[in-house]
């Protein structure tokens, strides 16, 4: 996508449909979009066919709102709760085969490279704990090991909630799922370890409680991922139906969580700060 | 025993899961050609078939794509001006987008837009039974196409700028502005012939009540929204 393409051919602006109609005149596309904003434009996300009170559709909002260019933005995803939101946003969205997302993403990014040499074309991969450190772990791992310029955002449930309650490496150890009866035997996958092994540029763990930080932090990844290296984003998104949260709880669940075992942590190479540190300077200059 | 009639594509309803015609022995057409019902014509009288269909079907409605909807490169708005001159001519023509290929859940407004995960709803909301696809890449045009013809019992036409498509009623390749106005020319004639269109009574392009609410809202009124690169 580029903003040329978000142009109505003449004559035909008054048959869109309302929703595209406000995407060409109150989009976030070609302009810098602040957590305050959220209500005043039109967002790439809003309606999706999640659960109610889910908080992983919430963080994909906040996260495709922060977006430091929707325009020039390619998503990567595959099956799971997520991309049932995600694909149906108002940016493009590819739909990897199980295991293979990070895969995708490195043609896709290269490719870009590219086709566009002037201009950069962020590649993000956003999906669940399923589909990235169980069936998808390998071609993540070596996405990072090979230093791949994306960002990577786990959308962490700790449960295949998609297929009904199975354990996924994500899973705490000893947890009772509907399909894992027995509770889990293993401990949770250190995925933010393993990043840090890998040499990931910049590393952040969170939950959806505070916009700013989910912004701020979104922000960072895609930008960090540009030119220094790969970025890799852990966010937990209780399912509140496999855990039985109901839906006005679900973002005092995270509080609780945030506050008990998933506060936020933020790790960054000293490139990356660098390199931020630059953006930003030039940024004011 | 071999079946050695050609397969026919007709308007459904097939069933649920209709083959698809290239399988059947129906071939693309070359240039200069078309194809009506499964068969290859000459482009002429291919385009005379289609503007005979659109003029005497009930609820004529073009489904542009986002090829023809979104000036994304240079010529797209031309082609653009061609299929509204194309509407200007067929009588109570509605005009329905496909602006892109999303998914659209939980619920689509079959007055507002068709999309390829379920353009059947469009079609029956709207009682549609012959419509134009022009601008749409040609993997959705498929299989849209084919789930019109499992459920519908509508005529598809396709303008299409590549090499056309089995799996339509009529289908035109390479199809151009020039062909598109080829097509809007086939209407004039037939007109001039003594073809009284269906709707000879309800003059210019129809909106949907959707599209009414909308344009009602202002929402477009002060220009067509371009945004600068």
């Amino acid at each position: 996508m580029a903003l040329r393409t978000l142009n109505v051919a003449p004559g035909f602006m008054r048959f869109m449909p309302k929703e595209y109609q406000d995407l060409v005149e109150k989009g976030p596309f070609g302009r810098q979009i602040k957590v305050t904003d959220l209500g005043t434009f039109k967002e790439v996300l809003e309606e999706h066919p999640m659960c109610e009170g889910c908080a992983m559709a919430f963080f994909i909002r906040l996260s495709l709102a922060a977006l430091p260019n929707p325009e020039h933005t390619v998503m990567v995803g595959t099956a799971g709760c997520g991309r049932l939101a995600i694909s149906q946003a108002a940016i493009p969205f590819v739909y990897g085969n199980y295991c293979d997302t990070n895969g995708v993403a490195t043609g896709l990014k290269r490719g870009l490279q590219i086709r566009f040499p002037d201009q950069h074309k962020d590649v993000v991969v956003m999906a669940g704990d399923g589909g990235l450190s169980d069936i998808g772990f390998s071609q993540v791992m070596h996405s990072w090991f090979r230093k791949e310029k994306f960002t990577t955002i786990m959308l962490d449930n700790e449960v295949y909630g998609n297929t009904g309650g199975q354990e996924s490496g994500m899973t705490r150890k000893g947890e009772v799922v509907k399909m894992a009866p027995l509770g889990k035997q293993f401990e949770k996958i250190d995925m933010l370890g393993l990043a840090q092994t890998s040499g990931v540029a910049y590393i952040a763990r969170l939950t959806p409680t505070n916009p700013s930080r989910v912004f701020s932090t979104i922000r960072k990844a895609v930008l960090i991922a540009r030119e220094v290296g790969p970025t890799y984003v852990q966010a937990y998104t209780s399912c509140n139906i496999e855990y039985s949260i109901a839906p006005e709880k679900v973002l005092d669940d995270a509080r609780q969580v945030e506050k008990e075992r998933y506060g936020f942590v933020e790790i960054m190479s000293d490139e990356a700060k660098a390199y931020l540190e630059r953006i930003d300077a030039e940024s004011k200059a | 025993m071999i079946n050695s009639k050609p397969y026919r594509v007709v308007p459904g309803p097939e069933g649920l899961l209709p083959p698809a015609a290239a399988t059947c022995g129906v071939v693309l057409p070359e240039k200069g050609e078309g194809l009506v019902l499964g068969s290859l014509q000459s482009e002429q009288d291919t385009l005379l078939v289609m503007a005979r269909e659109l003029l005497t079907r009930k609820n004529p409605t073009i489904f542009p794509g986002p090829l023809v909807l979104w000036a994304w490169k240079e010529g797209v708005a031309e082609k653009a001006a061609s299929v509204l001159e194309l509407a200007d001519e067929i009588p109570g023509v509605r005009i329905i987008p496909m602006p892109d290929y999303r998914p659209i859940y939980p619920k689509i407004d079959p007055e507002a837009v068709i999309n390829p995960c379920h353009p059947n709803l469009t079609i029956w909301h709207n009682k549609i039974e012959v419509c134009v696809f022009v601008g749409v890449h040609c993997h959705f045009a498929n299989i849209t196409l084919k789930m019109i013809r499992a459920g519908t019992n509508c005529y598809t036409i396709t303008l299409c700028h590549e090499a056309g498509h089995e799996d339509s009623m009529a289908s035109l390749p390479f199809c151009g502005s020039d062909q598109v106005r080829a097509l809007t020319e086939a209407i004039r004639q037939l007109k001039r012939e003594g073809l009284r269109p269906r709707y000879a009574d309800t003059p210019g392009i129809q909106l949907t009540p959707t599209q009414q609410t909308v344009l009602s809202g202002l929402a477009w009124q002060h220009g067509d929204g371009a945004l600068a690169e």
